[in-house]
């Protein structure tokens, strides 16, 4: 009984020595007191983070990554994680950042904090430099590409003028197709997926015309980290500033950033 | 719990859907049964190149899926300068395949024809485009009549396939219901329903043909 009566008290000790640690805890401050930043990155979702033929991790938020360290002038660890478990990473404090594609949602805020965005990552409609259209009314007419009952289908639905020819094809590849072959000039997709035809086929590269939903992502961070986040927000604002967020935008996405981005 | 009514409000999408089937099934009947026609009379009557041409055409389109061949007209062909709608490429898609499937039905008619019925002929003194169209075609059609009505109906439930190239008929719009309102059960049996009448429908139509052109039969 007195050996129990012990542990538990010790182990009460430990509980409250952990979270007078995490109360009291100044991220930034402990990644410069050990010199060293922890970065989850993807490492299964190109081009935001894949692993490379020299076994390297290599992508958008890898890019991104490297660049938050050698401002902040602090050695680098990446962390590779999943989707599903790029948040308990960082509530668990195995991680200083997630620059993971990661969207913000109202779920996500009640659990972290986030920085203002880095990366695009939207839906929209897309085409050849030939045809001309700048805005959703300016569709009218005009025959547009994309996947059935997809998010960028429903979205046409709602806010594309009536004469608007729609053809749905049943997969994405389908609709890529379409696009290729010249059958359809427009197509509505993700941003990600026209990247992906501007690197298969260069000479049909698709042109972002303007966009239907908008989802950029952000840099993730535990709750409360007010000088980590203003840090983190202040190496985006430069990068944004300098063009290294539209290089990393052209070397991955072969597009450069949409207008108006992070403003 | 079903929820047909839930269909009630895309009335309009499936009545154009089937509009397009119609006439889609319509044209491609009528035309893929005078190329099957034609290749049929030149495979049995022509010269060897002729035949040979005509056997690679149907050895080609029947040994091969439809889908291969319809994506083949409407993906494939821009490559080459050949831009077509969806309703023109399934147009012709469906008319060269049920032309090549004719092709053999109707060739097997004019085979069953005797010698002596054609020579018969040529002793009265009818030409050979005479004798084809008075003495030849039309018991030659009467023999193989069942399997060519069930051809034309195959090809038109076949037709559901190029709903893959974005054309608006029946199966598209069961598609597009179903993933708006995600009431598959229904919309897909609406759409069997739909299928089902468009194929009884056909079968009268080709049995009241059936009846006019085969008339000597009933009134002698």
């Amino acid at each position: 009984m007195k050996r129990l009566t012990k542990l538990l008290g010790k182990t009460l000790i430990i509980a409250a020595g952990f979270s007078a640690l995490s109360a009291s805890a100044d991220v930034l401050q402990d990644i410069k007191d050990r010199n060293l930043i922890r970065i989850a990155v993807p490492q299964d979702f190109p081009p935001f983070g894949s692993v490379g033929t020299d076994l390297k991790p290599q992508g958008i938020d890898v890019d991104m990554a490297n660049y938050i360290a050698k401002e902040m002038g602090v050695k680098i660890e990446i962390v590779p994680v999943t989707s599903a478990n790029r948040i308990p990473y960082l509530q668990t404090q195995k991680v200083d950042l997630v620059i993971s594609s990661l969207g913000k949602n109202p779920e996500r805020e009640k659990a972290i904090d986030f920085s203002t965005p880095y990366a695009p990552f939207f839906l929209g409609v897309f085409g050849s430099k030939d045809v001309a259209v700048t805005k959703i009314g300016e569709l009218a007419d005009k025959t547009v590409g994309v996947t059935r009952g997809s998010v960028e289908d429903l979205e046409l639905e709602k806010n594309a003028p009536k004469s608007v020819n729609v053809r749905r094809f049943e997969d994405n590849n389908t609709t890529l197709t379409a696009y290729l072959s010249g059958q359809v000039n427009l197509i509505a997709t993700g941003n990600l997926v026209a990247a992906e035809i501007a690197k298969r086929q260069p000479q049909r590269a698709p042109e972002s015309k303007f966009m239907l939903k908008d989802s950029p992502c952000y840099i993730g961070m535990a709750k409360g980290e007010t000088a980590l986040q203003a840090k983190v927000n202040e190496l985006i604002k430069g990068a944004l500033a300098s063009g290294e967020l539209n290089d990393i935008s052209m070397k991955w996405l072969k597009a450069p950033l949409p207008k108006g981005f992070g403003a | 719990m079903l929820y047909f009514s839930d269909l009630l409000q895309y009335s309009d999408v499936f009545l154009s859907a089937l509009k397009t089937t119609v006439e889609l099934t319509v044209l491609t009947t009528i035309l893929g049964v005078v190329l099957g026609t034609v290749c049929a009379t030149v495979r049995q009557y022509g010269n060897r190149a002729g035949q040979r041409v005509v056997s690679v055409y149907v050895e080609l389109i029947r040994n091969t899926p439809f889908i291969v061949q319809l994506f083949f007209i409407f993906f494939g062909l821009p490559a080459i300068g050949m831009m077509l709608s969806p309703w023109e490429a399934s147009m012709i898609a469906l008319t060269i395949n049920l032309g090549a499937y004719s092709t053999e039905i109707i060739r097997a008619g004019l085979a069953s024809i005797s010698k002596g019925q054609i020579e018969a002929a040529k002793v009265l003194g009818l030409n050979f485009r005479q004798t084809l169209t008075r003495v030849i075609f039309i018991p030659a059609f009467e023999k193989i009549y069942p399997a060519l009505t069930s051809q034309c109906i195959i090809v038109m439930l076949g037709s559901a396939v190029i709903s893959q190239i974005s054309v608006q008929d029946l199966t598209y719009a069961a598609n597009l219901v179903q993933s708006r309102n995600f009431r598959a059960f229904e919309s897909y049996l609406v759409t069997a329903l739909l299928y089902l009448g468009l194929s009884i429908l056909l079968r009268f139509a080709f049995n009241a043909l059936g009846k006019r052109l085969f008339a000597y039969r009933t009134s002698n």
